[in-house]
């Protein structure tokens, strides 16, 4: 949760400030600074809409288009989901972003043992394709874009919403979806995966090799740093994280006989906003910078957008504190900023009550309105990349390229993305940057306001309304899924279950075969467990 | 046996699916650093899994972290097991998202400890080492 040490005198004057990244900040910038860090306009930045993108992706920025907001949502029965779907998008959401529960994530049905307790809890349950149906119930396909926050079965949920999108009449040509689909970020950070490190990288490259062809508006993978920094990186190390995972997916896809330039215009980035403001602006701005670097200058990608460093960059959770809850709705304001300054295309903030609770419709809709308000009242539509130029911001961005440079050196001296995750190096890395963040919180050497500063006292019993967990939805859900195994065609299940079976041992692509089974309502468990069978699951290094 | 003659084991364990795992390391880093032999069990284990290892490292304490919400039952199941298996002189503490709320009935369950995120390393570690005082 940590922002920047701030060293004082004994006056209380800040005498040094020290970035997250390890980047020193001066009291004052001038022209000289820039020229110390070789500045060029042309090399550097860039127009807008131009190589290296450092300004913004589009030559007007928000003028030709507002960002996409994208709130996290989901919980409990498909049904209960899709009605917030369709209260935020009342409210002016223009995509979504679903949450599924731990089973699916994991890939247990909601009446497999390992599920109990957790059925419909921090996300919606899905079973089978009956369930998309009732969760997308309603929702223009073709206008709304999904976001599926799921890693280690998201080739079974990319394949259940082609299946569920034909089924409603959109062909799946016009279907936009991005499953989060990072599962290397999963094993640094968020730990739902499943299968060893090799096959489910496998994995990753069939949805992204099967969108290419099939799938033309669907992005299959959303590279996310944002969890790596939520678990203790700093910002360098989050992007270096995420630019290198992006490396390993690009490699298994082109050790396919695939060209980069044919598929890296689908992938896009999932990032973290939170902490010192003017360092998350130039991560951002290097970042875009250094993505089109690394695909023209390694990869000998050559087309303008298929160099775009696209992504949804969102509040993050872990600088939102449980004591003085209110607080976090101006800190989320302001980290909505932060992504507006960076010209993000997506965005999403954590809602004020989501240090105890899954959202409630109003914290959501608060969220949602923090960022409408951004667009359309406060001015951040008004010029593209509005700091451009600023002393400051240049010689920042310069510095935090470099950082960032240094940090992907590093993994790449661990072996490589793939190598520095099978053996935990680097996990270690961002479990003790965390240690070190917690101390700092704790002994006041990273200030956080209510936490650890200006506490009132009162923080024990806040007033925040919780969201309810209905224990009745799990037992909807089984009933429902019990059902489903007895209506359906069992024989067609088993036979497609087998197909699958010999496709992933035949190392063909599992996803015609998945969208097949999805069809006939194969459920996410019996799915799920082909693959357990063949891959087997992960054994995590330990790190202590 | 006297406590002070020797350290302090504790397993660090993560129940059930969720995989947010940064509190259960910062805390078992933390441990480490005030002199305990700390075990940490990985992700996504059963309670049996839980109580195993428990018993093979020999440990006087389990500190489970929880964030998924599921506290509550799974301290329950998790007390009923080490019951029915005889092994209820090892301590039981809890971690994670914990709203203050649930913490008087995860005490009356037996839960000797109730750690939500944000709470000192200090205090953790001076309410485990008197645990076994």
């Amino acid at each position: 949760m940590g922002v920047a040490k701030y060293i004082k005198d004994e006056k209380d004057a800040v005498k040094e400030v020290i970035y997250q990244s390890g980047i020193r900040v001066k009291p004052v910038y001038g022209p000289k600074d820039l020229a110390e860090v070789g500045f060029d306009y042309q090399s550097d930045l860039g127009d807008p809409g131009e190589y290296p993108f450092t300004r913004s992706l589009h030559p007007q920025g928000y003028r030709s288009r507002a960002w996409t907001t994208r709130q996290y949502t989901g919980f409990g029965t498909p049904a209960e989901t899709n009605k917030r779907f369709k209260y935020m998008i009342s409210h002016g959401q223009t995509g979504l972003n679903v949450a599924f529960d731990l089973p699916t994530q994991m890939g247990f049905d909601s009446d497999n043992p390992r599920a109990m307790g957790e059925v419909g809890r921090v996300g919606m349950a899905v079973d089978s394709l009956r369930d998309f149906e009732i969760a997308f119930d309603g929702i223009p396909l073709d206008r709304i874009g999904s976001g599926l926050t799921i890693n280690a079965v998201a080739t079974i949920m990319l394949a259940m919403y082609q299946a569920m999108a034909e089924k409603f009449g959109y062909p799946k040509e016009r279907i936009s979806a991005t499953p989060q689909n990072d599962i290397l970020k999963e094993m640094i950070g968020r730990g739902a995966w499943i299968f060893p490190v090799e096959p489910a990288v496998r994995l990753v490259g069939d949805t992204i090799e099967y969108a290419v062809k099939e799938l033309p508006r669907c992005n299959p993978v959303s590279i996310c740093g944002y969890h790596i920094r939520e678990s203790g990186a700093t910002p360098a190390q989050e992007i270096a994280c995420a630019l290198e995972i992006a490396r390993a997916y690009i490699e298994d896809v082109k050790a396919r006989g695939m060209e980069p330039a044919e598929f890296v215009g689908r992938f896009s980035f999932n990032l973290n906003v939170y902490g010192n403001l003017w360092e998350q602006i130039a991560k951002f701005r290097a970042a875009r910078k250094l993505w089109a670097k690394m695909l023209k200058d390694e990869f000998g990608v050559r087309e303008k957008k298929k160099l775009f460093f696209r992504g949804l960059f969102g509040g993050g959770g872990s600088g939102l504190t449980k004591q003085q809850p209110e607080n976090n709705i101006i800190r989320s304001a302001y980290y909505a900023l932060g992504a507006a300054l960076s010209g993000a295309q997506t965005t999403a903030l954590c809602s004020f009550d989501e240090a105890y609770t899954i959202p409630t419709p109003r914290a959501a809709l608060l969220s949602l309105r923090t960022l409408e308000i951004l667009m359309e009242e406060v001015g951040l539509r008004d010029t593209v990349d509005p700091l451009a130029g600023s002393y400051f911001v240049e010689t920042l961005t310069r510095q935090m390229q470099e950082k960032i440079l240094e940090e992907m050196k590093k993994i790449q001296d661990m072996g490589g993305m793939i190598h520095a995750v099978a053996t935990g190096s680097i996990q270690r890395i961002v479990a003790e940057q965390a240690y070190e963040f917690e101390r700092g919180l704790q002994t006041g050497e990273y200030i956080k306001v209510g936490l650890n500063k200006y506490t009132d006292g009162s923080e024990e019993h806040p007033e925040v309304e919780l969201h309810e967990y209905n224990e009745q939805w799990a037992k909807k859900q089984i009933d429902s899924l019990k059902e489903l195994r007895r209506i359906r065609n069992n024989t067609e299940v088993s036979q497609l279950l087998k197909q699958l079976e010999k496709d992933i041992r035949d190392e063909k692509n599992v996803m015609p075969c998945l969208v097949k089974c999805c069809r006939v309502y194969a459920t996410v468990g019996e799915m799920a467990g082909v693959f357990r069978e063949v891959f087997g699951e992960w054994d995590e290094p330990s790190i202590f | 046996m006297n406590m002070a003659d020797r350290k302090i084991r504790i397993l660090v364990a993560k129940p059930g699916l969720d995989g947010h795992d940064r509190g259960a390391k910062i805390v078992a880093l933390a441990l480490r650093d005030a002199g305990m032999e700390v075990v940490y069990s990985g992700l996504h284990q059963t309670l049996e899994q839980i109580l195993q290892t428990a018993i093979q490292e020999a440990v006087d304490v389990i500190g489970l972290s929880i964030m998924s919400g599921a506290h509550i039952p799974i301290c329950q199941q998790l007390l009923e097991m080490m019951k029915e298996q005889g092994i209820e002189d090892i301590r039981v503490v809890v971690g994670g998202v914990i709203p203050s709320r649930d913490v008087p009935e995860l005490k009356e369950m037996g839960i000797q400890g109730v750690f939500p995120g944000g709470t000192p390393f200090d205090e953790i570690t001076k309410s485990i080492t008197s645990l076994l005082m």
